[in-house]
């Protein structure tokens, strides 16, 4: 007997502070006013999403010492937007990316509790963790971390929000009237908790909301992101979107579980995809083409150049050859606030071979980082991107796509009226919501069942 | 229709759970299963602004709520644990089209890079509705919650001796860096910094951009901001005050205090102390309202609110006690009071409901008409933003001013 079809999860990431965000397009709105994130989650909810998902950034980038000006900058604060969101959508989850370095896990736990309450059961926080002096600056706490301890914190900041989420079990609450009694238990909200980070206690004053906990998502790649997340997440948001590797992180993060007592469909795996669609292949095929070139500009792809070379480029040609000279190597970067300059780990070896690159094909520094910087993850018509996604996770390199569209706020707008509904045809993805709450659309349970059906599956 | 041309009178209302006496969640309107929801604030902020309020404030904290000041009570016969107020704001913000969305932030234990985006955002998500009411936290479970800090016990009694002075004076000048550092990055934003300029490749015009390098006893900050220069500028900056340190604080930093006279010289000596405050601020050519809060039990007749006073406090098992003057009596009696203060030099009020269920409804369908027919309040919402129902201009961008 065959396996039966998976069910596809799909997700909407506001393109906003991005560089894959096309904010030069005449079709570009505004990544700021409400009305982008309004109708960004409309048509996301409009096509059943999943979710919404917003990523964080808690400093301006800075290039050379100086603000990044070639991106999109600004982005509103996570909470509030999503906050706002719940009120114009009824279904769709709504993802924050929370820093567990710059917060404190009382007031994370209270504004996550409370946007659970306040969306009937639609939060979800993307973990992340920061270690650099550079953010730190902008925060009272100052610091910073040693970058070995960020996990260490990362992960008893979320063991506490949770002491914290489960300090109500949702019956306190009497509320009658008629005696008089409005808590069941003096003691509600009660936890203690000592630990290296944290050391905290007294009572929790936001009751069970709707999912008990938010659906936890992390995304860090390294050995420890991985064990993190099989240890502790429901969700991974990571960024192996092809076939090849998303197979091999997906079978590498799902084996991790079982050491945890945990089962496979506990934790979802959920790469960010961009996409190029138009009506036929060989049209999207130019669509990408023609967005890579937009993506990139001539400024940017010197940019992108001096986070390999950390070295000022500003004098070469963009649409000339490659610097002769090498990288600079040591550890003071040029680029500040941005996760991507670490995927360079040998940027001399990265140097020779992007010249050996140039040189074979004739391209300027703008070809080259066009050619070598990421490609769309979908390119092609309606019919050709519903298959290839729904073939990438019948083969299990992931459980769904957490999709970036390249133009705020009109950018998925295609995608749900021409793609989405092929998926349905399949009956790989849904045609409506199945339930209330963001645990309903990922077929994860309450934390209260998942704790009740290990207590049966232990007895 | 008429219309008036200057609201000569400002009104607020203060929410706060079920209600301000410690009962309210008993009477039949009240809805205490409700208090965790959407739809239970949604529907109390829709029926301020369809009695054209200023704006509201909504209570909150960083531990339970307590009767006692400095530590839990333990009791079980009132409401206890309430959301975050800036989300909850957020939440009705889309709901709502005039009214001024104020929750309350405390400085203590919060980082004022966080609270700056967050109010920041209130505004987009509001178009240029938001503020926030800054409150201080000397309880030291609450400190407790945080652990980074342990402070002393304390009482309301201790408050007022020398070394309590000390404390609050240290919380309240906290608190003014807290503000001063919320306000800088607002500005830190240029409003033309976004730019868009094809031919360059930039987005934005970096040199309108703005480090705050704020430096201060208690901590600094770099920026600039995430988050653009919200709407109004410079969203609203109101606080509470009941002595000359948070009447500092009011002068320093505020554009609405909030203040508990008891009668209307009481009022005067608290305004004029504000106003010398606020000129050795520097600030004396700036417009700072100057509210007073009241409680109100509101009925057609006197005796009904009397009685549901004296109703409320026997189920509490004791008389209901505020920092506020407490009013019961009809709405036509309050525009009296309200009238009579307001020549002390108050421009407004903050009402804070008994029984938010009842006395809100009766603000905005008794209290409003009645000053409607004296002509001291507006017959429509005359403004976009809050600000402007206040009257306070955008202000000027203090980092552009000095370029």
């Amino acid at each position: 007997m065959s396996k039966p079809l998976k069910q596809i999860h799909l997700a909407a990431h506001f393109p906003g502070v991005n560089n894959t965000t096309v904010w030069s397009d005449p079709e570009a709105g505004s990544h700021i006013e409400f009305d982008s994130f309004a109708h960004f989650a409309r048509t996301a909810e409009r096509a059943k999403f999943d979710f919404l998902f917003l990523a964080e950034g808690l400093r301006l980038r800075e290039q050379g010492g100086k603000i990044y000006d070639l991106d999109v900058v600004g982005r509103p604060d996570t909470f509030t937007v999503l906050a706002a969101l719940a009120a114009v959508t009824e279904h769709l989850g709504l993802t924050g990316t929370i820093n567990s370095t710059f917060n404190e896990p009382y007031e994370v736990a209270r504004q996550f509790a409370s946007l659970d309450h306040l969306s009937g059961g639609r939060s979800a926080w993307n973990v992340v963790t920061s270690w650099d002096a550079f953010t730190g600056e902008n925060f009272r706490r100052g610091g910073f971390l040693p970058q070995k301890e960020r996990y260490s914190r990362a992960k008893e900041f979320l063991a506490t929000a949770n002491e914290l989420f489960d300090s109500w079990h949702g019956d306190e609450i009497v509320a009658d009237q008629a005696t008089g009694v409005f808590l069941r238990d003096a003691k509600a909200g009660s936890f203690v908790h000592a630990g290296q980070h944290f050391d905290i206690h007294g009572q929790f004053n936001v009751p069970r909301s709707p999912q008990g906990r938010p659906v936890i998502f992390q995304a860090g790649d390294s050995e420890e992101g991985r064990e993190f997340a099989a240890s502790s997440a429901d969700a991974i948001f990571s960024r192996h979107a092809t076939l090849t590797d998303g197979q091999a992180f997906y079978t590498d993060v799902k084996n991790r579980l079982a050491k945890y007592g945990r089962r496979n469909d506990q934790l979802l795996i959920l790469p960010a995809a961009s996409f190029a669609l138009a009506d036929t292949d060989a049209e999207a095929e130019e669509l990408a083409r023609e967005v890579r070139r937009q993506q990139v500009s001539g400024a940017t792809a010197l940019k992108h150049l001096e986070f390999v070379w950390n070295r000022d480029l500003s004098s070469y040609d963009p649409e000339g050859p490659l610097p002769d000279i090498d990288p600079d190597v040591s550890d003071n970067h040029i680029s500040k606030g941005r996760a991507q300059v670490r995927m360079y780990r040998d940027p001399l070896a990265t140097a020779r071979e992007w010249r050996e690159l140039a040189a074979a094909n004739h391209w300027s520094i703008r070809d080259l980082v066009i050619h070598t910087g990421n490609r769309q993850t979908f390119v092609g018509s309606p019919s050709t991107i519903a298959r290839t996604i729904n073939d990438y996770v019948q083969a299990d390199a992931s459980d769904g796509f957490i999709l970036v569209p390249h133009i705020t706020p009109t950018g998925l707008d295609t995608f749900a009226d021409k793609v989405v509904p092929l998926l349905q045809e399949q009956g790989v993805f849904r045609t409506d919501y199945e339930g209330p709450t963001l645990r309903h659309h990922l077929g994860l349970a309450h934390p209260d069942e998942a704790k009740a059906s290990d207590e049966r599956a232990a007895s | 229709m008429s219309s008036t041309p200057a609201s000569p009178l400002r009104l607020a209302v203060a929410l706060d759970g079920t209600g301000w006496h410690p009962a309210s969640w008993r009477e039949q309107v009240a809805r205490p299963r409700d208090l965790f929801t959407a739809g239970y604030w949604a529907d109390l902020i829709a029926e301020a602004e369809r009695g054209l309020l200023d704006f509201v404030t909504l209570e909150d904290g960083l531990g339970l709520q307590s009767s006692h000041y400095g530590e839990l009570d333990g009791r079980t016969d009132q409401v206890r644990g309430r959301l975050d107020a800036v989300l909850t704001a957020a939440r009705i913000a889309p709901l709502t089209r005039h009214i001024g969305l104020v929750p309350t932030v405390i400085t203590t234990h919060t980082e004022p890079f966080h609270i700056s985006k967050a109010i920041a955002t209130l505004d987009y998500v509001s178009s240029g509705r938001a503020g926030l009411r800054v409150q201080i936290s000397a309880r030291p479970h609450e400190a407790d919650h945080f652990g980074r800090r342990t402070f002393p016990p304390l009482s309301l009694q201790e408050l007022q001796t020398p070394a309590g002075q000390q404390r609050l004076t240290e919380h309240f000048d906290e608190a003014a860096d807290h503000v001063e550092v919320v306000r800088r990055l607002w500005d830190s934003w240029e409003d033309d910094a976004e730019i868009r300029d094809v031919t360059t490749g930039r987005f934005i015009d970096r040199d309108k951009l703005h480090y705050i390098d704020f430096e201060g006893s208690h901590f600094s900050v770099k920026g600039p901001s995430i988050t653009p220069r919200p709407p109004q500028g410079q969203p609203l900056v109101t606080a509470l005050a009941h002595q000359t340190v948070p009447y500092r604080l009011v002068a320093r930093q505020a554009d609405v205090g909030y203040v508990t006279p008891h009668n209307t010289e009481d009022a005067r000596e608290i305004v004029a102390e504000i106003r010398a405050e606020q000129e050795r601020a520097g600030r004396a050519d700036e417009l700072l309202h100057v509210f007073g809060d009241l409680v109100v039990f509101l009925d057609d007749d006197q005796a009904a609110a009397e009685d549901r006073r004296a109703r409320l406090d026997a189920l509490a098992g004791e008389p209901y006690s505020s920092d506020a003057r407490i009013f019961a009596g009809t709405p036509a009696q309050l525009a009296d009071v309200l009238q009579e203060l307001g020549e002390s030099g108050l421009s407004g009020f903050r009402l804070r409901p008994a029984v938010a269920g009842h006395d809100l409804p009766a603000i905005t369908r008794g209290l409003v008409p009645e000053l409607q027919r004296r002509g001291a309040f507006r017959t429509a919402y005359e403004a976009d933003t809050l600000r402007g129902l206040l009257g306070l201009g955008r202000p000027a961008n203090r980092y552009a001013a000095t370029a």
